[in-house]
């Protein structure tokens, strides 16, 4: 029951994602997403606890609620942009979109077979919803914060899904996952504050006037 | 094989050694050392082959997928092996002081001549068709880079590029072609394909049509010949020299080699064969005459023997389909000795072009001239080329061509087999293209090296080094062994003829028989000719001797105030051939300032461009306009690349679950 309701409060920050346009709000969202998915690894595994889930479930919901937007807070900070700005598909037809995929999420997660037991009939159908979104919002959103925040949600889903199947080692291919995530928006950054710093803006979608 | 390898290694390792060397004279030295301690290593199981000893065999797993190390030496591998071993040597050696004068560093240009031998021998032994492909690659990259050895020049870096096009287009269709023959065997190596003469009709005419249009690429064969006349004289001479005559060569080889693959050929291969052979043969002397510079000649020369050789193949495809294998065994063995003919007058000819553009900087004919006088070692060995490839008796060049008429001629005259007279268009053929060559040569000879000088370059023009001139001298007078003594010569035919026709060793050499006697012939009449010559010579030198003998300007016709302008230009040389085919080469000229009643300056410019890369332009052209419109998926917008990915990925997860 707990992970239900864990699992459509993962699906309404997602929603709620598509239909921000302030970065900070951005940001907050994607820290309440790792709490969620802290609490959900301790809901999943409920009946048999160890040390390690309880370990990895702290580690990701400091890395995902803490360390990471508390960097993308202080990037927005230092490279001085408050809003998302102009995305490709308006707010509005972003959630008609999200809404959209809900289904096609739901339909492939049930019709999927896995190689293992799964915790339950949602968490599937919704880790694939969260990488849907996630691949959304690296796709229509232009400045180069929001990318990495779609890659944030698109990582959150890869760790649903991880979580999802009951087995131990996954979490532990995951939390290398993670931290590959984390060097990666590290990277980012720095790319980030040097492309602000030497063009005034950080809108990728500029960035394609230097290709060939 | 040890040897092989120890060759190969030696090429492509101490092949790096004239990077590190400090100045360029040391780097030619290094350069020429790993070429011929290469060459020297890899000539004992070449020689051996040809005498007769086994094929040797290498096989060794690869990780590559559906790759193996397999190698092999055959009797036809052996065979393609000598000129390789022969003209990359020379071209070593004449390189090794005409790289000296270049102006940039020359290391890189040793390395990549040495992993082109490496390469070659590469293909010639490989036995699997991934290792044959990635040979294969390399070949075509490392000819890239020596092409390219000006890249300063804008005209260079253009042929490169062209070079570069042909070659993968023609490497697209070898990939089908041995995924097609490994289908319908165990793996891609050559000993597991189908099994010979197992392939269905449809699908063996399928790989044989691959095969001549990957191999005719590099081969030459029209209208896959455009990047021939531009690549030859981008690159240096001894490269040029190398690429035309030994690797344009592996075209042909990898055609054979299908061909065994491929077991029993259907006629309509051969006729196919013969129709390419005759269109390059023609068209490519006729371009040849057209030209007016030496390199550019000789390239398009090229695309005419590569005819010459394409319809011996396909003499020999019709005699073995028809059951007549005195017609095979002779149009194999006129192929099989073009190649090695052409390897050595065309070898000659560039390296020649390269001591006259050494010696005067340009190699537009119509700033040469009188060089007879200055340079008359180069002259002399240049004529013996030039007298080779126009097929004359009794160089080589007739040796080779009268075997593949004798065997289209006995094809066509053998009474049962009316289907066959056919093959007087070969005989017709060869005759056309022998009189044409002779034409062109005589043209590029004379305007090169008889008259005058046309313009100051040839003043203080001089025979190249011993080292530029022995090469020459040994491929001069190599002509003209393979001349005179081809009878003799045969039995080096045989491994690789008994190889392509399936015939005994013993029975191929009794059937050659007739070739040895026809040959015999010839040279008995040209001995009493040569006779009746000096004979002539003789009486004329005597009878001069008591008279007063006045020498004059050539070509002043008796007018006192002749200049050097009024000597033949090569397109005035040219042009009554030229006009007479018009249809085929697109030659015009523009007269400028003489229309009035008294003479003025006037001037005269003449152009003859080659339709088959006009059309292959257009072509390019066509195609490109519509390949732009797929140009906005590729935007370089990096969301929309993300959105193809995750489209891509639903759409596959979507398929994969079953709608």
């Amino acid at each position: 029951m707990v992970t239900q309701a864990l699992l459509i409060l993962l699906i309404l920050t997602c929603l709620s994602l598509l239909g921000s346009s302030r970065l900070s709000a951005y940001i907050r969202i994607v820290a309440l997403q790792g709490l969620l998915l802290g609490a959900l690894t301790l809901a999943v595994h409920a009946k048999s606890l160890s040390t390690d889930i309880v370990l990895l479930a702290l580690g990701s919901t400091i890395i995902k609620s803490l360390v990471v937007p508390r960097m993308l807070a202080r990037a927005i900070r230092e490279a001085d942009v408050r809003t998302a700005a102009r995305p490709f598909l308006g707010y509005g037809g972003s959630l008609v979109a999200g809404m959209l995929l809900l289904p096609v999420a739901l339909w492939l997660g049930w019709h999927l077979t896995l190689p293992h037991p799964v915790a339950g009939g949602l968490v599937v159908p919704v880790s694939l919803y969260a990488m849907f979104i996630g691949l959304f919002l690296i796709a229509g959103r232009q400045q180069a914060l929001t990318q990495i925040l779609g890659y944030l949600v698109l990582e959150n889903g890869i760790y649903a899904f991880g979580v999802a199947l009951l087995v131990d080692y996954p979490l532990w291919v995951e939390l290398a996952i993670l931290l590959d995530l984390l060097g990666a928006v590290l990277v980012m950054g720095v790319i980030l504050f040097d492309i602000n710093r030497d063009f005034d803006h950080i809108d990728t979608s500029r960035l394609s006037a230097l290709k060939d | 094989m040890t040897w092989i390898f120890a060759a190969m290694a030696v090429w492509s390792l101490l092949g790096l050694a004239p990077l590190a060397a400090r100045s360029a004279r040391r780097a030619g030295d290094f350069g020429i050392a790993v070429t011929l301690l290469g060459a020297a290593l890899a000539a004992v199981p070449v020689v051996l082959t040809l005498a007769g000893r086994p094929p040797a065999a290498f096989s060794h797993p690869w990780a590559v997928p559906y790759g193996s190390l397999a190698f092999a030496l055959d009797g036809l591998s052996a065979f393609f092996m000598v000129p390789l071993l022969l003209l990359t040597s020379l071209g070593a050696i004449f390189g090794w002081k005409y790289w000296q004068h270049e102006d940039g560093p020359i290391g890189p240009t040793w390395l990549f001549y040495n992993l082109l031998i490496a390469s070659m021998v590469a293909v010639l032994c490989a036995r699997n068709g991934v290792l044959f492909l990635v040979a294969w690659e390399t070949m075509a990259l490392v000819s890239f880079f020596l092409v390219t050895s000006h890249a300063g020049d804008v005209e260079v870096r253009k042929a490169g590029w062209i070079y570069l096009i042909a070659t993968h287009l023609g490497s697209v269709f070898l990939l089908p072609m041995f995924v097609t023959l490994g289908q319908a065997g165990t793996s891609l190596d050559f000993d597991h394909l189908a099994a010979p003469g197992t392939l269905a009709p449809a699908t063996a005419a399928i790989v044989f049509v691959l095969a001549v249009l990957g191999f005719g690429s590099k081969a030459g064969f029209l209208p896959m010949h455009v990047w021939l006349p531009e690549a030859h004289p981008a690159a240096p001479s001894p490269v040029s020299a190398v690429m035309s005559g030994v690797m344009i060569k592996l075209g042909i080889y990898g055609i054979l080699r299908v061909l065994l693959l491929l077991g029993a050929p259907a006629a309509w291969w051969g006729w196919l064969l013969v129709g390419i052979g005759l269109a390059s043969g023609v068209f490519g002397v006729l371009m040849a005459l057209a030209q007016h510079d030496l390199k550019r000649l000789l390239a398009y020369s090229s695309v005419e023997n590569i005819g010459i050789i394409a319809m011996g193949i396909g003499v020999g495809i019709i005699g073995l389909a028809s059951g007549q294998t005195l017609v095979a065994i002779l149009g194999f063995a006129g192929a099989l000795w073009h190649v090695v003919n052409h390897a050595l007058f065309k070898g000659l000819l560039f390296l020649g072009a390269g001591a006259i553009q050494h010696a005067t900087g340009t190699r537009q004919l119509d700033r040469l001239g009188g060089l007879l006088k200055t340079m008359p070692r180069t002259g002399v060995a240049v004529l013996v080329g030039s007298a080779a490839i126009s097929g004359l008796p009794p160089l080589n060049g007739f040796a080779s061509e009268f075997a593949i008429f004798l065997g289209a001629l006995v094809g066509a005259t053998t009474p049962s087999r009316s289907g066959l007279a056919g093959l007087l268009v070969v005989a017709a053929g060869l005759a056309l293209i022998g009189g044409l060559a002779t034409a062109c040569f005589a043209k590029a000879f004379g305007v090169v090296f008889l008259g005058v000088p046309r313009s100051d370059a040839v003043e203080g023009a001089h025979d190249p080094g011993a080292a530029m001139l022995w090469p020459l001298g040994i491929l001069a007078g190599t002509c003209a062994l393979l001349g005179l003594g081809a009878p003799l010569l045969l039995p080096a035919l045989l491994p690789a003829i008994s190889l392509l026709t399936g015939l005994p060793a013993a029975m191929a050499s009794a059937q050659l028989h007739f070739l040895w006697r026809s040959l015999i012939a010839v040279e008995a009449t040209i001995l009493i000719l040569a006779i009746l010559f000096f004979a002539l010579y003789a009486v004329r030198s005597r009878w001069l001797a008591a008279r007063p003998v006045s020498r004059a300007v050539t070509w002043d016709c008796g007018f006192g105030g002749a200049t050097a302008r009024m000597q033949y230009s090569s397109a005035a040389f040219a042009m009554p051939l030229i006009s007479a085919f018009s249809a085929v080469v697109a030659s015009h000229g523009e007269v400028t300032g003489l229309s009035a009643l008294f003479p003025r300056e006037g001037s005269w410019s003449g152009h003859s461009g080659d339709i088959f890369k006009a059309a292959l332009s257009r072509g390019f052209g066509a195609l490109q306009r519509i390949l732009r419109r797929f140009r906005r998926l590729q935007n370089g917008n990096l969301q929309v690349y993300v959105l193809y990915i995750a489209l891509t990925m639903l759409v596959l997860l979507v398929w994969k679950l079953g709608i």
